[in-house]
């Protein structure tokens, strides 16, 4: 079966870095096959999600200086529509990781990615929230967000330049368009994460309850 | 320079600081904490007298390993304050006397103190995925008369204040800074800061590498002032070897200095506009702003971090282009800091927010330790480049920028002129850039001689200084920076108080933190 | 000009007569093709001003704006609102359920009502009493029950300083709009929305016809629209770098959703009624004695006219938000209570005072 490619503007198919990866994605995404309207309705879905990724103004070091100058005028990322950064974690689609995460911060950055509504994606911007980048050796930084959050995207760099900025932007939209919203995208259990988080819930309301 | 601290005994600590108070020591450079093995925990004191300008430094050790005491200084001096905390926090040294012994920049419920060469951190510290709670209460630890220890409760926010959390994630803090605020409708009644949420222990990292390797990591602390940062290290090691530069370099680094001077404050000008809701002169700031980075890019290959410094010069020499592209900038920015000052400064609404908030008086800003354009809005003459001339600033002419009001506004208009006084330096050094060496010959292995040193630059925001204590080996005993944004970030409290939830904001605007410098 | 009447009263007659459908039937259907035609338009409207608003903004910002989806970036706001559609509408646990899900609603609810009392064109208005004003007046001031509503029930402290902040300055500012509503009504003489419009299209529009009042009313109801819909410089209560989102802190998905269509519907109100009371409405641009180009202003439709007058308004109100810095909570109050006010009052006096002598146009 043919599989159909993500097309994006500006960047032809050919031109993506790790088309192996993207195409494995693909693969496992329509492993089982889709019901035809169901697709269409999809991709709908899709579409319009994969052009409004709106990220959540976070920041924690010089990443964050960089991503405040993709929003600005000579890297625009209002052109994608993606300029619409939210303050409240609610109502952001992307977190875009970008600057190192600590011990002490990475209970909040759990807290940020809980506190958003799915479908919600994450850019991990830069080396330090890849694998720590340069501070490796420090006691009180985590050593790669994805020891706390699922990653959908590393964008590497120290920090990154804005085009890589746009390109990881580009490659969660390729990532967003081939995804099935009836199928895969709620299914709770592609998070690895939720499963334990729901224990914790009912721990706390037990607790509560206690109290 | 070479600091060559006079050693005081804990007992005799007080009677002598109070007595150097008296004598017009009024600003406490910094205090840094030191674990000195066998001798025991100390701490290094450096003091400047802001009328003539001397500088001494005091040292005072505790043999107790196990429950190390030294008395305070912050009754003397504010900053003391905060500066003792980290202190404890790092080191586990308490502070009697002081008013509020928690943690600053660890979990409450940390264990162990990290600086301590025989701390082991990591194996007593498994990685929690849970909030620490944070205390409502704080302790205080007195001595009296007859030697014993006492501990008293001090209450820093009372049960039925209703405070609210600015921070970890906001978007006004500049950062993950979290700052506690008790407010009573609007009105700010008490501010309470939590560092450390980007604390990534460089100091620490520090003495576990060679000297070449720590030059990076300065780089990362005040992202802002890159060139400056690195440049107090190289300068402190060039010191303490006894190194001296070539002309070539002492300028090219002038004017890369200067260059990030103006590429702060116009990110600076940016982020204020974008705190107070005009987010039009945001984007017309940082338009400006890539144009310096794209001086700085083609020199350095960088935007934000440029690796460009070394120990005993530069890292590679000027791009062809580079002076023809600081002449073409310099009429350029000129006009533009016209336009700011039409879209906003003159704007009545900025303003009307800005004038008479947040005031510090001369008194305050030295007590508290805040230099650079923070001291200078209120009429303190701090400006290392004047009072104590490194690299080319000597031959250089230029105005030190300083206000008496000691508000927002004047912090504001601080930094643009700023922006002109720098371009005014580039524009006499551009064009008459010595010919020489960019690189002096280096062993391959950098051993720094034993001793303690101290260099400090006028970075973007202030005094930025590094303090090095180094035992003969090819990486530091002790390398400690003196952090600008610390001192702002506990001045915050003073200023803010009494104003409404908006002012903070704008005070926060003006007073330009950069949160990684704090934490480091 | 072109009356719509006739369209809608031969709908009317082609449900009661040709169909035959009784008359409580007739009016059923009538309804419920009004109401369909308000929804739609409230939608269309919706995404116009969202891709204008991201557009001018870029334009004053040297910016581009949205271009990559669709032509221009035309598709863009319907591919948020496709997100939008299908985002996880988060439920809190400590929050007060029913008001936090009520409270959008009753922002899209008070706009759309208030909307709908727009006059489009010479016979096309959808609510048309003799007290319009004053029901516009009351209608769109439910919007802040939505607000304070949201504030409350999130149970979070940002949503409930954003929503005190909110009703402060709501309430404030419907004073005066009150006020200069009033003068108009004083030289008018009439509540009714379609009659004002009707004699400014016979006498000149209102600006014009009460010549200093009227324009002091003008520009004091443009700055107090803008305060009433929390837009810039007065948009404390969402209050960006203060409050992270203020009122609507709390809210995912459509609800979100809401709260942002009613932000940008009643910048359409807001210009919109100024535009009626103001500027005539979907009066066409007539200058005394000059017959030639009054007929050919009388040729373009009046719903281009009214559209027309209603986006440059809207313009106006966006260049505003787009260049000034935010205001503080006491400042707003200030400016209401110590200036606004005071001066609106003596504005209606004055113009009671050029109705009595007759010194209007």
């Amino acid at each position: 079966m043919a599989i159909k490619k993500a097309t994006i503007k500006s960047i032809p198919y050919e031109e993506f870095k790790d088309n192996a990866t993207y195409e494995q994605l693909v693969q496992e995404l329509n492993a089982n096959g889709v019901n035809v309207v169901v697709k269409k309705l999809d991709d709908l879905f899709d579409w319009g999600r994969s052009n409004s990724l709106w990220p959540l103004t976070f920041a924690t070091s010089c990443c964050g200086i960089e991503f405040m100058a993709v929003c600005a005028a000579r890297h625009d990322i209002a052109r994608f529509g993606f300029e619409v950064t939210r303050n409240s974690p609610r109502q952001a689609d992307v977190i875009l990781v970008s600057g190192t995460i600590t011990t002490k911060m990475a209970p909040v950055l759990k807290r940020l990615y809980d506190q958003m509504a799915d479908p919600k994606y994450v850019v991990a911007i830069g080396g330090c929230s890849i694998s720590g980048g340069p501070f490796t050796k420090s006691y009180h930084v985590v050593m790669g967000v994805d020891n706390i959050i699922p990653v959908n995207v590393y964008v590497p760099g120290c920090p990154p330049r804005p085009e890589s900025f746009l390109y990881g932007m580009m490659q969660l939209q390729r990532i967003v368009k081939v995804e099935n919203f009836f199928g895969t995208t709620n299914r709770k259990e592609r998070d690895p994460f939720k499963a334990q988080s729901k224990e914790r819930q009912a721990e706390i309301i037990n607790q509560e309850e206690k109290a | 320079m070479i600091l060559d601290p006079q050693l005081i005994a804990p007992s005799a600590l007080k009677a002598t600081m109070a007595q150097l108070k008296a004598e017009g020591f009024d600003f406490l450079v910094h205090l840094t904490g030191m674990d000195w093995g066998e001798e025991g925990f100390g701490v290094v004191y450096q003091l400047e007298n802001t009328t003539t300008g001397e500088h001494r430094s005091y040292r005072t050790v505790t043999a107790d390993r196990e429950h190390p005491m030294l008395p305070t200084v912050s009754d003397l001096w504010e900053i003391g304050n905060i500066y003792e905390r980290e202190v404890y926090d790092f080191f586990g040294i308490i502070f009697t006397g002081h008013p509020d012994m928690r943690r600053i920049f660890l979990r409450e419920d940390w264990v162990g103190y990290p600086l301590r060469k025989d701390d082991k951190t990591e194996e007593q510290n498994p990685f929690k995925l849970e909030n620490a709670e944070l205390a409502d209460t704080t302790t205080q630890y007195d001595v009296q008369e007859d030697g014993t220890v006492t501990t008293k409760q001090n209450i820093v926010f009372e049960e039925d204040d209703y405070v609210i959390n600015f921070g970890p994630q906001h978007p006004s803090t500049h950062g993950v800074l979290h700052f506690r605020i008790a407010v009573e409708g609007e009105r700010i009644k008490k501010i309470d800061p939590v560092l450390g949420y980007i604390h990534r222990s460089i100091e620490k990292i520090n003495e576990g590498m060679t000297y070449p390797q720590t030059l990076a990591l300065t780089e990362r602390m005040d992202y802002l002032s890159a060139m400056q940062n690195r440049h107090a290290l190289c300068m402190v090691i060039e010191q303490a070897m006894g190194v001296e530069v070539s002309d070539r370099v002492q300028v090219i680094r002038t004017i890369m200095d200067e260059l990030q001077r103006i590429d702060s404050h116009l990110l600076y000008f940016s982020c204020l506009c974008q705190d107070m809701g005009a987010t039009t002169p945001f984007l017309y700031g940082f338009r400006d702003r890539e144009l310096v980075l794209d001086i700085f890019e083609e020199t350095t290959g960088g935007r934000l971090i440029f690796n460009y410094n070394t120990i005993g010069g530069v890292m590679h020499d000027l791009h062809p282009n580079f002076c023809r592209r600081v002449k073409e900038f310099i009429p350029v920015m000129r006009k533009n800091l016209k336009e700011y000052h039409d879209i906003f400064t003159g704007n009545v609404i900025f303003q009307n927010r800005s004038k008479g908030v947040g005031v510090l008086t001369k008194e305050e800003v030295i007590n508290l330790g805040c230099t650079g354009g923070t001291g200078r809005a209120a009429g303190w003459h701090n400006d290392l480049r004047k009072l104590r001339p490194y690299a080319a600033y000597d031959r250089v002419d230029f105005k030190e920028i300083t206000f008496t009001e000691g508000d927002s506004f004047a912090r504001y208009m601080v930094r643009l002129l700023e922006i002109e006084e720098s371009l005014h330096i580039i524009e006499q050094l551009i064009d008459n850039i010595p010919d020489g060496a960019t690189q002096e010959k280096m062993k391959p292995i950098i051993k720094v001689p034993e001793g303690r040193f101290y260099a400090a630059v006028e970075s973007s925001r202030g005094q930025f200084g590094v303090y090095l204590e180094s035992n003969g080996d090819k990486s530091p005993y002790r390398l400690h920076y003196r952090s600008v944004g610390l001192p702002l970030v506990y001045a915050m409290d003073k200023a803010c108080r009494g104003n409404f939830i908006a002012d903070f904001v704008t005070i926060g605007g003006t007073f330009d933190y950069i949160v990684p410098d704090v934490d480091r | 000009m072109f009356d719509f009447s006739i369209v809608t009263q031969w709908i009317h007659s082609f449900l009661l007569t040709t169909l035959g459908l009784p008359e409580w039937l007739t009016i059923l259907t009538e309804s419920v093709l009004v109401a369909l035609v308000i929804i739609t338009l409230y939608a269309i409207f919706a995404i116009v001003l969202i891709y204008m608003e991201r557009k001018v903004c870029a334009a004053f910002q040297c910016r581009l704006g949205p271009n990559r989806v669709g032509k221009w970036g035309l598709l863009q706001v319907f591919s948020d609102v496709f997100k939008m559609l299908q985002k996880e509408i988060i439920k809190m646990r400590n929050s007060d359920r029913f008001l936090h899900d009520l409270a959008p609603y009753f922002m899209v609810a008070a706009s759309m009502i208030t909307f709908a009392c727009l006059p489009w064109n010479k016979g096309a208005h959808m609510l048309d009493f003799n007290i319009g004003i004053f029901f516009i007046l009351a209608i769109s001031s439910v919007s802040v029950v939505g607000i304070l509503l949201a504030g409350w029930g999130s149970n979070s402290k940002y949503p409930l300083i954003g929503a005190m902040r909110s009703g402060a300055q709501i309430i404030s500012y419907e004073l005066s709009i009150g006020l200069t509503m009033l003068t108009v009504v004083a030289m008018t003489g009439t509540m009714q929305i379609s009659e004002i419009v009707e004699q400014q299209y016979e006498e000149g529009w209102n600006l014009f016809r009460g010549h200093i009042p009227a324009i002091i009313a003008f520009i004091i109801y443009l700055i107090a629209g803008n305060a009433e819909c929390n837009r810039g410089p007065f948009d404390l209560p969402e209050g960006e770098s203060e409050l992270t989102a203020g009122y609507h802190t709390e809210y995912s998905g459509m609800h979100f959703g809401y709260f942002y269509l009613a932000e940008y519907l009643n910048l359409f109100i807001t210009a919109g009624i100024a535009t009626t009371v103001f500027l005539g409405g979907w009066s066409p641009l007539h200058i005394p004695s000059f017959d030639g180009f009054n007929h050919i202003m009388d040729m373009v439709p009046g719903a281009v006219w009214f559209i027309g007058k209603t986006m440059f308004v809207v313009f106006l109100l966006m260049w505003e938000r787009w260049s000034f810095p935010r205001l503080r909570i006491d400042q707003i109050l200030t400016l209401e209570w110590k200036y606004l006010m005071p001066i609106s009052l003596v504005n209606l006096l004055l113009m009671a005072t050029l109705v009595a002598f007759g010194l209007h146009f």
